[in-house]
């Protein structure tokens, strides 16, 4: 049996990614199981990409006070980790004035939940302020704001890595016992011992708890899914737009949003499923996210849309109650050194941080969290070519000729910004792991004219076959071989 | 920074014959940039033959296309430059100025006029919203054909095609010469969307159903394309409930339409129709003076020898324009006389030239009706008696590279497969020049010569 670890944490999404984080500032050693082949692959790398600025919560809950606080937080982390964020402001926009009156209450629901600055306005000011958008008025967040899920996760795991926590992907948990105070951990890789664990495993949270005895948790899977628009159409709306919420299934409506990169996304429904990994679009839903949408911002059109996809939320509301249950954060009696979070749906994003101090708080009871005295805070954000002044990118070309070779031509990403994801961290050398890093693919003709040029640098300099070329990791290969 | 009259973006048979035509109208310096190491274009990975029929009256491949268009640009005096990437075009007192991203730097181009010839992209999944999941496994058309033509990549075995569009129809061909099962080619209209001659001889001749008013209602597979649902559609395009069928494949092949690129004309403030194509007036030229658009990035064409004949006009308007003369005016019904859709019943598709004329035989009185020339009878006795065809596939070379090869001249059409096998067992250990011999075999006393259709040394 090999090492054990202080703290094994279960998933590498948003949540498993800043615990890794936080915990990396102590001399404890830390390992983190993923079951996909690269981070993010879950709720993560499948959300809205806003942080909340804590309204929409009932006041005095968990979800409130993390979500306010991780607002808070965010602009600070995302500068430290270099991940692309952008204060936008949100808008509430009403159609009666029964919404109206709606919007004061949530104004002063914000208000006992820590909230600043949210205010009413009218019509003149919407459209000052988000052009495109209809509605007799509506509510101003100033503080909500929109950043890059993908690079937060990748970010995160990369500091976390350079301060010495060990990461190991494609490691399904399938069982645990526990003995002695330990715990033994079975994955696809073996199996790894730790004193405590850390079950930030999202949709499967329920399931890895139960794994320990303590199954007094359900997840109720409900589906989101969104359309993606083309960059022509980002001129319409920069400030996230969401209708006034209604009272149902809770979400938060289908609302527009900007993307850091220039996109708009319109979404999310939301279904309840039985299958927690179905992440497939229905033709009826997706109807009517862009009928509602439109509704919304009437200058979008069918042809701005380049693609779709779904995320789907770990609810412990089961159908028919409707509504938000509190986030479920805590060490079970049951189980001492058993950390559970359960339920972190919306808005688990925005309130990852704190909940990585939370967790860490958790420890610090039972072990000695003395600080690194060489943690390294920063982390050097990848080259975007395409962000850059003309000069910049004549340096860059000077230094390295890959610079001028564009791969990909709807989101102009070089040669060398393709090859600095294909050798990431964690060795993901999947298509997913490179269109998440430099964005490669990403664009309107849906890699129709970089995926070809990505393959054959896969092929030609990473000497992989073409079978062992993947979508999302294993059991998504993209090809069946050579032709000849 | 080097200046020019004429500066043509974009080395496909368009560009390059507007940089031929306006170097023979006598413009002093005429420049193509390409943003491929590599000039032609779409063409290069189009190896399947059937072009220059009204061009160069023979029948061409692809590569063999582009060959002779980068040589006609070349000895004309026209300089193609490579590997060049157009990013912007700026406006300047005498005309354009235009930025290029290269492995040297950021280059700028002085120029009088422009010719925009950047060709098209294709419309995606993601353009036409497919429902069901998103697994690997799912490609366009253009996409499959450059992975299974050039990278040496093959997409899958059992495929299912979605559209019937020419370039769909060309790849149900190819992956069946290679060994995939094409099992099955749902088009939403009610006729196919492609030339009657693609129909025909890439579809019918290999026995591949093709369903029309049928689309692919959903995709099935969570990290692996696992199969497709097919479903009719009423009249006005929706699927009909209860009328799904599920059809087990690892690859989904999308031939739904292209889109023209121009997001370089758009930083020249170049006015786009809402399809993306570009307003041009008769003469080709923009909503911006002095800036002219053709082939598939004004408006995408079926053939590219019409193409290369507005390219030609476009090269040589630029340089009217440059000297006050008048300019000459583009026949937009040109390039309609082409039977599209599925061939009639009891007649043959002439394949010898693009109108795919539909020739029908009375046996009794032996004469021949439906084909426009005499040509026309004489395809549709040959293929009544001993049908013969031209076979394009590619070979292996030594550095692992594909090469794009045809037999020269038709063969007994018994023979295709064979040639197919033989050549996918041949390995080429050196370089070759367009037309050397890479492949001669007998087979039942047939003299079959594969040549190659594309320089690689
Ligand atoms: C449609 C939608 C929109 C949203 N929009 C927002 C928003 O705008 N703002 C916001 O703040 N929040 C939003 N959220 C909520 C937010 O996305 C989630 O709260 C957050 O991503 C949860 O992160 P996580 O790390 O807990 O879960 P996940 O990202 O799901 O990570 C869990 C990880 O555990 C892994 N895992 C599971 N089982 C195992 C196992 N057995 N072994 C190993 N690994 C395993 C999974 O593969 C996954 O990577 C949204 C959610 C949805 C669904
Ligand atoms: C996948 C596919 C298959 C086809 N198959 C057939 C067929 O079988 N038969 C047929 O007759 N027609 C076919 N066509 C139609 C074909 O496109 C035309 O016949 C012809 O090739 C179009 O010529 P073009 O010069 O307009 O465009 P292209 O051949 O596409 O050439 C455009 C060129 O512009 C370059 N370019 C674009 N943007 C820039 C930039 N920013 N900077 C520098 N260079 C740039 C491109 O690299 C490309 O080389 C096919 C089209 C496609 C997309
Ligand atoms: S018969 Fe029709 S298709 Fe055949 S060569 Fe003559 S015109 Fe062309």
């Amino acid at each position: 049996m090999g090492k054990v670890y202080d703290v094994i944490i279960i998933g590498a999404g948003a949540v498993g990614c800043a615990i890794a984080r936080e915990l990396s500032r102590y001399n404890i050693s830390t390992l983190v199981l993923e079951k996909e082949c690269d981070v993010a692959y879950g709720t993560s790398g499948r959300m809205s990409g806003v942080v909340h600025a804590g309204f929409n919560n009932k006041t005095g809950s968990l979800m409130a006070k993390l979500c306010v606080e991780g607002n808070r937080l965010f602009e600070g982390v995302c500068s430290e980790l270099g991940i692309p964020y952008k204060k936008t402001g949100k808008v509430l926009v009403a159609f009666d004035e029964a919404d109206m009156k709606v919007l004061e209450g949530i104004i002063e629901r914000g208000k006992a939940n820590g909230c600043e600055g949210l205010r009413l306005i009218g019509q003149d000011e919407i459209r000052a302020i988000a052009p495109g958008i209809c509605g007799i008025g509506g509510m101003l967040s100033p503080n909500t704001a929109i950043f890059d899920p993908f690079e937060f996760c990748i970010a995160h795991a990369e500091n976390a890595m350079d301060n010495g926590v060990d990461f190991s992907l494609e490691s399904e948990v399938t069982a645990i016992s526990r003995r002695n105070d330990t715990f033994y951990v079975t994955t696809p890789k073996g199996v790894f011992s730790s004193r405590f664990i850390v079950n930030s495993a999202g949709l499967y949270c329920d399931r890895i708890s139960a794994m320990l005895g303590v199954d007094n948790y359900r997840i109720y899977p409900c589906r989101g899914q969104y359309y993606i628009l083309d960059k022509v159409a980002s001129d319409l709306l920069d400030i996230p737009a969401y209708p006034v919420p209604r009272p149902g299934i809770g979400g938060l409506g289908i609302h527009l949003t900007p993307t850091v990169d220039g996109n708009i996304i319109i979404g999310p429904s939301a279904e309840y499923l039985e299958d927690p990994d179905d992440y497939s679009t229905t033709p009826d839903v997706m109807d009517k996210l862009f009928s509602e949408a439109k509704a919304l911002l009437p200058a979008i059109e069918r042809k701005h849309i380049i693609g779709n996809y779904c995320g789907i939320r770990p609810k412990q509301a089961p159908p028919g109650e409707g509504g938000f249950r509190d986030f479920v954060i805590k060490e079970e009696e049951a189980c001492p050194g058993l950390i559970n979070l359960i339920g972190i749906e919306s808005p688990g994003f925005t309130a990852a941080v704190p909940i990585s101090f939370m967790v860490s708080d958790m420890l610090r009871k039972h072990i000695d969290l003395s600080p690194k005295t060489d943690f390294k805070a920063e982390r050097k954000a990848p080259v975007r070519f395409r962000e850059l002044s003309r000069e910049e990118q004549e340096k860059l070309i000077k230094t390295d000729p890959e610079y001028g070779e564009i791969i990909c031509r709807c989101q102009n990403v070089t040669r060398r910004e393709i090859r600095d994801a294909i050798e990431n961290r964690f060795g993901a050398r999947s298509i997913s792991a490179i269109k998440y890093r430099a964005w490669a693919t990403t664009g309107r003709c849906n890699g129709g004219y970089c995926l070809a040029k990505i393959v054959d640098m896969l092929i030609h300099d990473y000497h992989m076959k073409p079978e062992e070329i993947t979508y999302r990791g294993k059991g998504s290969e993209l090809f069946s071989g050579e032709v000849k | 920074m080097r200046s020019c009259d004429v500066l043509v973006i974009g080395g496909g048979p368009g560009g390059l014959a507007a940089a031929c035509s306006a170097k023979k109208a006598g413009a002093s310096s005429v420049i193509v940039l390409e943003r491929d190491n590599r000039a032609g274009g779409i063409l290069n990975q189009c190896i399947h033959d059937g072009f220059g029929l009204i061009r160069y009256n023979c029948e061409l491949t692809g590569p063999e296309y582009a060959a002779r268009a980068i040589r006609e640009a070349t000895d004309a005096g026209a300089e193609i430059l490579l590997s060049r990437h157009v990013s912007e075009i700026s406006k300047t007192d005498s005309g354009y100025c235009v930025s290029v991203y290269t492995k040297d730097g950021i280059e700028e181009y002085r120029t009088r006029t422009i010719v925009l010839a950047t060709g098209c992209r294709e419309r995606t999944r993601g353009n036409i919203s497919i429902p069901g999941s998103r697994p690997a496994g799912v490609f366009t058309a253009g996409v499959a054909q450059n992975l299974v033509n050039v990278r040496n990549v093959m997409i899958g075995k059992r495929v299912v095609i979605l559209g019937s569009g020419d370039i769909g129809l060309i790849m149900a061909r190819r992956l069946t010469l290679e060994g995939a099962k094409v099992l099955a080619i749902a088009e939403i209209m009610s006729a196919p969307t492609g030339l009657a001659r693609n129909v025909s001889q890439c579809v019918q001749e290999f026995g591949i159903p093709l369903y029309v008013k049928t689309t692919v209602s959903k995709i099935i597979g969570k990290r692996k394309l696992e199969a497709v649902e097919l479903s009719d559609l009423d009249q006005n395009g929706k699927v009909i409930p209860g009328t799904a069928r599920r059809i087990d494949c690892d690859a989904l092949v999308l031939s739904v339409g292209l889109i023209p690129e121009n997001e370089v004309a758009q930083t020249a403030g170049v006015k786009l129709f809402a399809n993306n194509a570009v307003d041009t007036d008769r003469y080709l030229q923009t909503s911006v003076p002095g800036v002219f658009s053709c082939g598939n990035s004004r408006h995408v064409m079926d053939l590219a020898d019409y193409v290369s004949e507005q390219g030609e006009m476009a090269g040589r308007n630029a340089v009217h324009l440059i000297r006050g003369e008048e300019m000459e005016t583009w026949d937009e019904e040109k390039s309609n006389c082409m039977k599209k859709g599925f061939p009639e019943e009891g007649t043959v598709t002439c394949t010898v030239c693009p109108n795919g004329c539909q020739v029908k035989w009375d046996e009794k009185t032996g004469t021949f009706s439906g084909n426009r020339c005499k040509r026309g009878a004489r395809f549709a006795e040959q293929e009544h008696n001993s049908p013969t065809r031209s076979v394009t596939t590619t070979v292996k070379t030594a550095s692992g590279s594909l090469i794009p090869v045809r037999t020269a001249g038709r063969i007994s059409k018994a023979h295709v497969f064979d040639v197919v096998e033989q050549l996918r067992k041949t390995k080429l250990d050196s370089g070759v020049i367009i037309g050397d011999e890479v492949l001669r075999t007998e087979i039942d006393g047939e003299d079959i010569r594969v040549v190659a259709t594309q320089t690689s040394l």
